[in-house]
């Protein structure tokens, strides 16, 4: 009987906690609280998770930089163009995304190649093309291993290199919503149906913080 | 009087008989098609449907739609090629162009082929044949890969 009254209360906190009722959305990953001195006085102050810079090749060979992403809301997930798993679906997802939102410029789309060796520049641009993306508020990037995949753990996306698995790169097909001071604001499986449609209403959640 | 009328009755009877026997027949194929379709539409699921979509529909210009009667007509065998060693040469659907190479599936039996393409041209397209377990054999035969 306590045992059930405890599968119900859990059931009764992921139910709700999942509900998004409010109108702001949280900011996701570990937060710090430091002392600071403003005018002699110690404040403490709280520190979020940020995602930390970044500069990137994209599809056009222009090197971008978290600077593009500047007073913009975004989008970003990890992916590689011959991925036979989960990508082709998590990018029909977004791609939902980036057409209810095209020509918008207070958003963007920002999709990571894990496959450095494959995916340069002119392969990402044909992927682009192909997936009927024509303007630069979806930017395709490619980067060293280590810078990719560094900032892959600052989204909280697994990526691994991985010669088991089909494509030989194995990754979460998380889509990451990241806000104006890029701090993460949400992570939804882009292959659920039901989480992208959440983030479809997340983003405009977001857009309105910024009206 | 009552001999005639056992006649006709008996004839009706066998009349009625061979009809039913017929129709059984007939839905007996089709029972087997819908068995091959449903077995097919797992097995899409978890081997296809991330690149061609769940309908069959494709993905933009990189991955062609499954629904294009014509190229199945004109291309009956090579399907099982295609399924089982991929596609390295570029594919015309619906008169567009996909230069994508499409990954094999060695891992896929003749008889997971033969339930995927009755499911495929049965479901995406107009269809109504079943691809038979020995039509696959042949056609995987005929490959020469």
């Amino acid at each position: 009987m306590r045992k059930l009254f405890f599968a119900g209360m859990i059931a009764c906190i992921a139910f709700t906690a999942c509900q998004s009722t409010s109108t702001t959305l949280p900011i996701i990953g570990q937060r710090d609280a430091v002392q600071k001195e403003i005018d002699g006085k110690i404040v403490t102050d709280t520190i979020y998770h940020r995602i930390p810079a970044f500069s990137f090749l994209n599809q056009d060979s222009v090197l971008i930089s978290d600077k593009n992403f500047d007073q913009k809301i975004y989008v970003a997930n990890f992916f590689f163009t011959h991925c036979p798993s989960i990508c082709p679906t998590m990018q029909r997802n977004l791609l939902k995304a980036y057409e209810k939102y095209k020509n918008d410029e207070r958003i963007s789309f920002l999709s990571h190649s894990i496959d450095f060796k494959y995916d340069q520049p002119h392969v990402l641009k044909e992927y682009a093309t192909n997936l009927g993306v024509n303007n630069e508020q979806w930017q395709f990037v490619t980067g060293s291993k280590a810078a990719i995949y560094s900032l892959a753990d600052q989204y909280f996306v697994y990526t691994k290199e991985d010669s088991t698995v089909a494509g030989g790169y194995d990754h979460s097909g998380y889509l990451v919503l990241v806000d104006h001071d890029k701090h993460i604001r949400g992570a939804y499986d882009g292959t659920n149906k039901e989480q992208v449609s959440q983030l479809l209403k997340d983003i405009d959640i977001l857009l309105k913080e910024y009206e | 009087m009552n001999n005639r009328y056992t006649i006709i009755l008996t004839s009706i009877g066998v009349l009625i008989m061979l009809l039913l026997h017929i129709s059984s027949c007939q839905s007996n194929v089709s029972i087997q098609t819908a068995q091959y379709a449903v077995n097919g539409q797992k097995l899409y699921l978890s081997h296809c449907q991330n690149c061609h979509g769940s309908k069959g529909e494709g993905l933009a210009q990189l991955y062609p739609p499954l629904t294009d009667n014509e190229y199945f007509k004109q291309n009956r065998a090579k399907l099982s090629c295609i399924i089982r060693y991929g596609m390295k040469e570029s594919i015309i659907i619906h008169g567009k162009t996909y230069k994508n190479q499409m990954p094999a599936n060695p891992q896929l039996t003749e008889l997971d082929i033969a339930y995927i393409l009755t499911y495929i041209t049965t479901n995406f397209g107009t269809s109504d044949s079943i691809y038979r377990h020995e039509e696959v054999k042949e056609a995987l035969k005929a490959c020469g890969i």
